[in-house]
């Protein structure tokens, strides 16, 4: 702990978190009721109201974020308060994390456990015998015991690519890095823009894959376990790499408007670390959804 | 009163804003802990009028006043409500209110976001509440929302349901972090961590956990809403997945949970204790180390509610010796406690009654934890009322009974002023007697085998249920003079002084009663 101690800011009243509570009440219950209004085919309020709720958040981010950019550009944020940021980013970071190993879990049981003992593995011989006796264990699962067939996606072609490209982006984030550390501008606007546009590119052969799985491959969400794991884990990470090129967008106007200095960068700081997490968890993915 | 002027004298630069939108807006720990500890209490009434109703039908036998379908609807939110809308809110509110206080630092680490995570929760209960309007009724699986009860055979509220844990969670971890940030980055100076309080490191490690499982909650809820709307099937056999999966997944998330609810409790009566004991804690550092490690086993006893499910043995034999090794910190702590109060120098205000309730029935409750623990006990245990005993025994006479202590203990900082010690003597004993006329029984009909979460039940339980419902009414009634106490200690009363208890120890005590608006602009000198 360092020894002089500044003033903690701590900030004045702020509409911006009860706007943001409005706004998750309204995605809530909008997308509670879309999702009940879309499967059964009604017509409702409930798509609009989940809408309403995605501008009121946005609206309070923008407004949120302009207060915090103007107070810290303003000079009031001490480095004990940069640190409370970074922590509190990587404690976020760390529920990420939780979040996507609740996905992975299920994936290592679905493979591990439960397809061992719809095939009478432990001592589920009568389970076998009695429900399905003509169902295979495999991985990928393309037939279930149900009878619904898919193919596989393959490891190599479009994944192996997206791969490479996630990981290049990371690279060239940490290349940004040291140019904002050096002070080297030039550097950091471009290697970040590289950055965004590979991202860009990821999430764009990515959505191919999904037509192409949807339509060639017959892979869908409905499509048992396999469908299931694959999507979800897949389109969570999506979820998050949209997410994280957004805050590196952000970031970028930020940079072209000559915010940030080698000392004091803790949003370029967290958009980083956000990206370089988004690329571990598609690491991860990669191995245990679509290589092994 | 002198000290009241002092206050007004520091803070003119810095006025406390007035009408409703010091509440929206507020950016303050103690404004944001008052409106969780409020909020708290109203949800601890709504979900305790649910338990009226269960207890009213279960009054007698046969079939009385409501539906099966509405009685399961009435189970399974009064769990949520309590778990989710009472117990933690309470203890975060606790958190907020203390923990900046007791390190000495200016306010929460970020206190926008500390806003934004109280605001989230009336409107996720609100949606809560609102499903059970809906057609077809509320959730109605039980708070645990086993698969296929909440996917195959659940209503069209389910979605709802789905979404309002989402964004409770989000306040959950928002909290979480905040709290956990407070206490990395913005102790005293000198405020080490061998130092700090016991309240402030049971929420640091309560935290923790928060941060650990929430998400885990979020993630089997998504799977719950496509399994039931987008036709995947994470906990149907026919698609290649496992019922038996949720269960695996929900309790990795809820048996972390248990101790969300508990360490906090225990953090309160080790701060209590020791004030009315006049002596400091005993072994300080075991509490610590006992506190960690009931955290770390937290995450490797989850299917011990699940031995009846089905799993390998050696499976089962696993969970039940970890289970049974949480004993082990568990009594530690509670020989702490015993051994703290040895040879003090006892006075029992309500506070102390309260702790001093905690670690009796909270003791018994970990008792029976101890029989459910043992598989082939269990088997016999499973889904009856003796599980119902057990978690109501560390859940209302532990986690509800450490919040009221917590709430006597300190409302005179909050308010300046005295409660009433005669009227919360009576809140005392009657809550006391009236809660074990309600709990304890059920342990004896359960082993008798009367099955949880039903509306109806066999003859010969009959007369117990009587006895037990009259307890449950009598302890609801005995929450109304707590409410009393509160009013009435919010409006005035005998002025408190700074330390406010002879034994009292620790910064929250060195501040003025009530504790001014923004304490601890600068870091206080810790001895």
């Amino acid at each position: 702990m360092s020894k002089t101690y500044e003033k903690y800011y701590v900030p004045a009243q702020s509409p911006w978190p009860i706007v943001g509570a409005v706004a998750l009440f309204l995605i809530a219950l909008g997308a509670g009721n879309y999702v009940n209004e879309v499967t059964r085919q009604q017509p409702g309020f409930g798509g609009y109201m989940l809408a309403a709720g995605f501008v009121v958040l946005i609206f309070m981010l923008f407004g949120w974020f302009k207060n915090v950019i103007d107070e810290s550009m303003s000079g009031l944020y001490s480095a004990q308060m940069d640190r409370s940021f970074r922590q509190g980013m990587s404690w976020f970071i760390v529920s990420e994390v939780m979040f996507f190993m609740a996905f992975f879990g299920a994936l290592f049981y679905g493979r591990v456990i439960a397809l061992d003992w719809l095939s009478g593995g432990s001592n589920n011989a009568m389970t076998f015998e009695v429900l399905w006796p003509s169902f295979e264990a495999m991985w990928p699962l393309v037939k279930t015991p149900g009878g619904i067939e898919t193919q596989a996606m393959p490891a190599t072609g479009l994944p192996l690519i997206n791969t490479a490209i996630l990981v290049i982006s990371s690279v060239t984030l940490h290349f940004a890095h040291t140019g904002l550390e050096q002070n080297k501008r030039g550097q950091l606007k471009i290697m970040l823009l590289v950055t965004l546009l590979l991202g860009a590119t990821f999430l764009g052969l990515q959505v191919y894959e999904y037509i192409h799985a949807y339509r060639d491959l017959g892979l869908t969400l409905a499509s048992g376990f396999y469908g299931n794991t694959f999507f979800l884990l897949t389109g969570f990470h999506g979820m998050h790499v949209t997410l994280g090129a957004i805050i590196l967008l952000f970031v970028f106007f930020r940079v072209l408007k000559g915010h940030f200095t080698p000392e004091k960068h803790f949003a370029f700081q967290a958009a980083a670390w956000y990206w370089h997490f988004v690329d571990v968890v598609w690491l991860c993915l990669y191995v245990f959804v679509y290589v092994i | 009163m002198s000290a009241v002027v002092t206050d007004h004298e520091h803070e003119h630069h810095d006025h406390k804003p007035s009408g409703i939108k010091r509440w929206l807006y507020t950016t303050n720990h103690k404004d944001i802990g008052t409106m969780y500890l409020v909020f708290a209490l109203i949800m601890f009434f709504i979900g305790g009028a649910m338990a009226m109703v269960i207890r009213a039908e279960l009054f007698q036998p046969g079939m009385q006043f409501v539906e099966p379908n509405f009685f399961n609807q009435m189970t399974t939110v009064h769990g949520l409500i309590m778990v989710f809308g009472a117990v933690m809110p309470a203890f975060t509110g606790l958190a907020n209110w203390m923990i900046p206080m007791m390190i000495g630092a200016p306010d929460m680490a970020l206190p926008r976001m500390n806003n934004w995570s109280f605001w989230i929760l009336p409107f996720a209960f609100l949606i809560l509440l609102m499903s059970l309007f809906m057609p077809g009724g509320g959730p109605s699986f039980g708070w645990t929302f086993y698969a296929p009860l909440s996917t195959t055979y659940s209503g069209d509220s389910t979605a709802l349901f789905v979404f309002s844990v989402h964004i409770m969670g989000i306040s959950s971890i928002m909290g979480a972090i905040n709290v956990i940030v407070t206490i990395f980055n913005l102790r005293a100076p000198g405020m080490t961590w061998m130092k700090m309080p016991l309240f402030v490191w049971t929420w640091l490690i309560t935290a923790f956990l928060l941060i650990m499982v929430m998400p885990v909650l979020a993630g089997v809820v998504t799977m719950v809403l496509t399994d039931k709307y987008f036709g995947t099937s994470f906990f149907d056999a026919a698609g290649g997945g496992d019922p038996v999966l949720f269960q695996h997944i929900f309790w990795f998330f809820g048996h972390p949970e248990v101790y969300i609810m508990i360490l906090p409790a225990f953090g309160i009566v080790s701060s209590i204790v020791p004030t009315f004991a006049r002596k400091p804690l005993f072994g300080y550092a075991s509490m610590v180390y006992a506190t960690s490690s009931i955290a770390l086993l937290s995450f490797l006893v989850w299917a011990h509610h699940m031995f009846t499910t089905g799993m390998p043995v050696a499976g089962a034999l696993f969970f039940m010796y970890c289970t049974m090794l949480i004993a082990v910190p568990t009594g530690v702590k509670v020989f702490n406690w015993v051994a703290t109060m040895w040879r003090g120098a006892m006075t029992f205000e309500v506070p102390m009654m309260f702790a001093l309730a905690f670690i009796v029935l909270f003791t018994i409750g970990g008792f029976s934890g101890l029989m459910l623990a043992i598989t082939p006990a269990d088997f016999q245990y499973h889904d009856t009322y003796f599980v119902v005993a057990h978690f109501h025994y560390v859940l209302v006479t532990g986690a509800v009974f450490s919040i009221i202590a917590a709430a006597y203990y300190w409302l005179p900082k909050w308010t300046g002023h005295m409660y009433d010690e005669k009227l919360g003597q009576w809140h005392f004993w009657c809550s006391l007697i009236s809660v074990n006329m309600l709990f304890f029984p059920m342990h004896f009909v359960g082993l008798a085998g009367m099955p949880r979460r039903i509306p109806d039940y066999a003859l010969q339980f009959a007369d117990f249920n009587a006895f037990i419902s009259i307890g449950g009414f009598l302890f609801g009634a005995s929450q109304l003079i707590f409410v009393a106490v509160l009013v009435k200690c919010a409006r005035g009363g005998e002025k408190a002084t700074a330390q406010v208890w002879e034994g009292a120890e620790g910064l929250e005590w060195e501040v003025p009663s009530p504790a001014p608006y923004h304490t601890f602009e600068t870091p206080p000198v810790i001895k």
